[in-house]
């Protein structure tokens, strides 16, 4: 419609004035501030400092596992890695506001969460090394495989919450996106499915401004956050490099969804520090001035501050520093450890029972190896 | 000793150009520590040593191109060596990993529950399912045979590329001079813009202040911002400045040029170059853009090197390549100091532009940029 048209539109007929319009955007819910102050919201609060020194301990730690995997891939010892580097108060925060028997459907990015569920390096990095289509058990560690497909994992996460829901149980389920994600169809049926049934899902979104190349500027018309209430669930929007916003935030949420009224979404405001992946050369379509001014929120440096000003000890830093160094060890030699996968386990993962295709495909692939073996 | 391959950093690619060593035969590294920048079809790329212990021999000049997985570094290690398996040879070894398969089965898993989806069990779908004949490259990649190179048709932005250096390098006789320049006042500039409220929003950078350096360079000397017209046996001397920037786009290497730059102001001259470069990084470019440039400036130092012989943009009598800042000793007064410093080198045609009138335009640009104040910016 032009101008003009609308213009008529308003002197015709009034009283057809539109019943809905999009709301703007609202304040992110925050504790501390970029420089590692209380906010009055904060404040207000309290901080149980040894809760926080926890969250923070699972924050490094993890970006330490980022910095090395990604160092490992410049090694040709992993063949991707998708960086998780800036994220690390959004998956921390969350993933520990929730109970150890809640299933987790991350999106491939979510290795603080992970680390969190504790699955091992060893476990995380296989898939990366091609070793594996994944390294860990999903329902032993809660906390399902990655899903590289975009946005499906959204739709696993509907459907587990029906199961939990027939089971009975008082489960619920979290699911990782990203801004580029909540632009796919799934995201969106996963959305209104589950608002239509009431299933016990919490959708967390890491808005973390780039979608691979996309600016999240241009992937959508309103916020996130706004767009949950036309699916008719209830939103938060937090500053998601505050690891104590996102943990507050988060159980509310829980605690809204496992009261059984239905999903509830979050957008968690942050920035993806690195490129979409290991192959990805952010330079290329994003300025170095935006970088620096993320560089400035970092959810750890702002943690560090907070809890140095809170009197934490200078020995839990320097222990930290240590494990940290440790764990650096521990997952390059975990990676370097990691075993080729065996051909032969192909033919026995397909079916639960023997199968008469299997057990073909099987010899002529013993045939095959062992006129090589011949040759050689 | 342990030689570390050249690993493919970005999902199937085949070689690499070495950028810059970071690295020289003696040195001690540790693992992690920074080795070379490498550059692939996708981006540049540090990488970082895999072991600790002492560079023995660098396996490639900076711009050499190796093919993934020949040798890249060979290091003197000390201690116990990791057992690196990588991932890059997986393909050219399975055949030896497909024959220990067979020859030992698998342990058997302290929790056989297999991480894979489970069907289930035969149907008449699956009973008719058939195999593919085996392509020509599947044997290839078992039996070891690669291709040892790559041919690409030279066509589009690559032939123009070609064309345009080899008419300018064989027509105009190429002289190249070098100045190495203190530029610590003028990051002092870039520091102090960016700080200052006024300015807020306006992408201040060094290249700013060296294009401004050299617009006024040629309007003091303008014998440089000039042509040899070959057909009318004229030189044309160009009473505006449409200062190009040569910049690496989507589509290639384009000179787009800033028209009549003398004009602007600092920061109409910020906006523009801004305009300029996120333009071209976008890839969209305007062919108006392209076309009569009078002198132009590459910014090789933003790739990390010292400095270069730059070609000249065909119909142009000077192009400037500005390097790489970095803090180096340098002697003020009777001390030595660490300063910001650059090197600077121009080449001009030697038809119309004497050894004169080019030193004195760089070392103009050398004097505005060592004391960017007394150039009334």
């Amino acid at each position: 419609m032009s101008n003009r048209d609308v213009a008529s539109l308003e002197r015709i007929a009034p009283e057809l004035e539109p019943q809905s319009i999009p709301t703007p955007e609202r304040d992110v819910i925050r504790f501390v501030q970029s420089d590692g102050s209380l906010t009055e919201l904060g404040q207000s609060r309290g901080v149980d400092v040894g809760f926080a020194q926890s969250l923070y301990r699972e924050m490094v730690l993890a970006r330490r596992l980022d910095v090395e995997a990604l160092a490992l891939q410049r090694q040709g010892e992993l063949n991707l890695w998708l960086q998780c580097a800036g994220q690390e108060a959004a998956q921390v925060g969350s993933i520990r506001a929730l109970d150890a028997a809640d299933m987790v459907f991350p999106s491939y990015r979510e290795h603080a969460a992970a680390l969190s569920r504790g699955v091992t390096p060893s476990e995380l990095l296989s898939q990366w090394r091609g070793a594996s289509h994944t390294g860990w058990d999903g329902a032993a560690r809660r906390f399902h495989l990655y899903s590289v497909v975009l946005g499906t994992q959204t739709l696993h996460a509907t459907g587990f919450a029906a199961g939990s829901r027939l089971a009975d149980t008082d489960d619920i389920v979290l699911t990782y996106f990203g801004d580029g994600a909540a632009s796919q169809g799934d995201v969106n049926e996963a959305l209104n499915w589950a608002a239509a049934m009431k299933l016990p899902v919490v959708f967390f979104c890491q808005n973390n401004q780039w979608a691979i190349s996309t600016p999240s500027s241009s992937q959508m018309g309103a916020p996130l956050h706004q767009r949950a209430a036309g699916f008719g669930m209830p939103a938060w929007h937090v500053d998601g490099n505050d690891v104590l916003a996102v943990h507050a935030v988060t159980e509310a949420a829980a605690l809204h969804v496992r009261s059984g009224r239905g999903p509830a979404f979050i957008e968690a405001q942050t920035y993806r520090m690195a490129g979409h992946s290991s192959s990805d050369d952010p330079g290329r379509y994003r300025g170095t001035d935006e970088v620096t001014l993320w560089s400035g929120r970092d959810p750890i440096s702002r943690m560090t501050a907070l809890l140095g000003e809170l009197g934490a000890a200078e020995q839990f830093f320097d222990e930290l520093r240590a494990e940290s160094d440790d764990f650096a060890r521990d997952i390059r030699s975990a990676c370097l450890s990691i075993e080729r996968p065996r051909f032969e386990e192909l033919f026995g993962n397909v079916y639960a029972e023997p199968h008469p295709v299997m057990e073909r495909e099987r010899a002529e692939f013993h045939a095959f190896a062992s006129m090589l073996n011949a040759e050689v | 000793m342990t030689t570390f391959t050249l690993p493919d950093v970005g999902e199937g690619l085949t070689e690499a150009e070495i950028v810059l060593w970071r690295v020289a035969p003696g040195d001690v590294v540790n693992v992690n520590d920074p080795l070379v920048e490498i550059e692939t079809a996708k981006s540049i790329v540090e990488i970082p040593s895999p072991y600790a212990g002492t560079v023995e021999t660098l396996h490639g000049e900076t711009g050499a191109t190796l093919a993934v997985n020949s040798p890249l570094v060979t290091i003197r290690t000390v201690g116990e060596v990791p057992v690196a398996g990588g991932t890059g040879v997986a393909e050219v070894t399975e055949a030896a990993g497909v024959a220990d398969a067979v020859v030992a089965p698998a342990p058997a898993d302290p929790e056989p529950r297999p991480l894979v989806l489970v069907g289930s069990g035969p149907s008449v779908a699956a009973s008719r399912r058939f195999h593919l004949p085996m392509r020509d490259s599947a044997v290839a990649g078992v039996t070891g045979v690669v291709a040892a190179e790559t041919r690409v048709p030279i066509r589009g932005m690559r032939k123009a590329t070609a064309a345009a250096v080899t008419a300018s390098a064989f027509t105009a006789p190429h002289v190249t001079e070098w100045l190495t320049v203190d530029v610590t006042s003028t990051l002092n500039v870039v520091a102090a813009l960016r700080a200052d409220r006024g300015w807020q929003g306006v992408r201040v950078t060094p290249l700013l202040l060296v294009a401004r350096a050299l617009v006024v360079a040629s309007q003091r000397f303008p014998g440089i911002n000039a042509s040899w017209d070959e057909a009318t046996q004229e030189i044309v001397t160009k009473h505006y400045v449409n200062l190009g920037i040569a910049a690496a786009t989507p589509r290639g290497l384009l000179v787009p040029n800033i028209k009549d730059a003398g004009r602007l102001g600092l920061r109409d001259l910020a906006e523009s170059l801004a305009d300029l470069v996120a333009t071209a990084r976008a890839g969209t470019t305007a062919p108006a853009a392209l076309a009569h440039g009078t002198i132009t400036i590459t910014n090789i130092g933003a790739l990390g090197v010292d400095a270069g012989t730059p070609i000249l943009n065909p119909g142009e009598a000077a192009i400037l390549a500005f390097g790489r800042i970095r803090p180096m000793p340098w002697v003020v007064g009777d001390e030595v100091v660490v300063r910001q410093v650059a090197q600077f080198a121009l080449s001009f045609d030697h038809r119309l532009v004497d050894g004169e009138l080019g030193s004195n335009v760089l070392a103009e640009v050398g004097s505005i940029l060592t004391d960017p104040w007394r150039a009334a910016l």
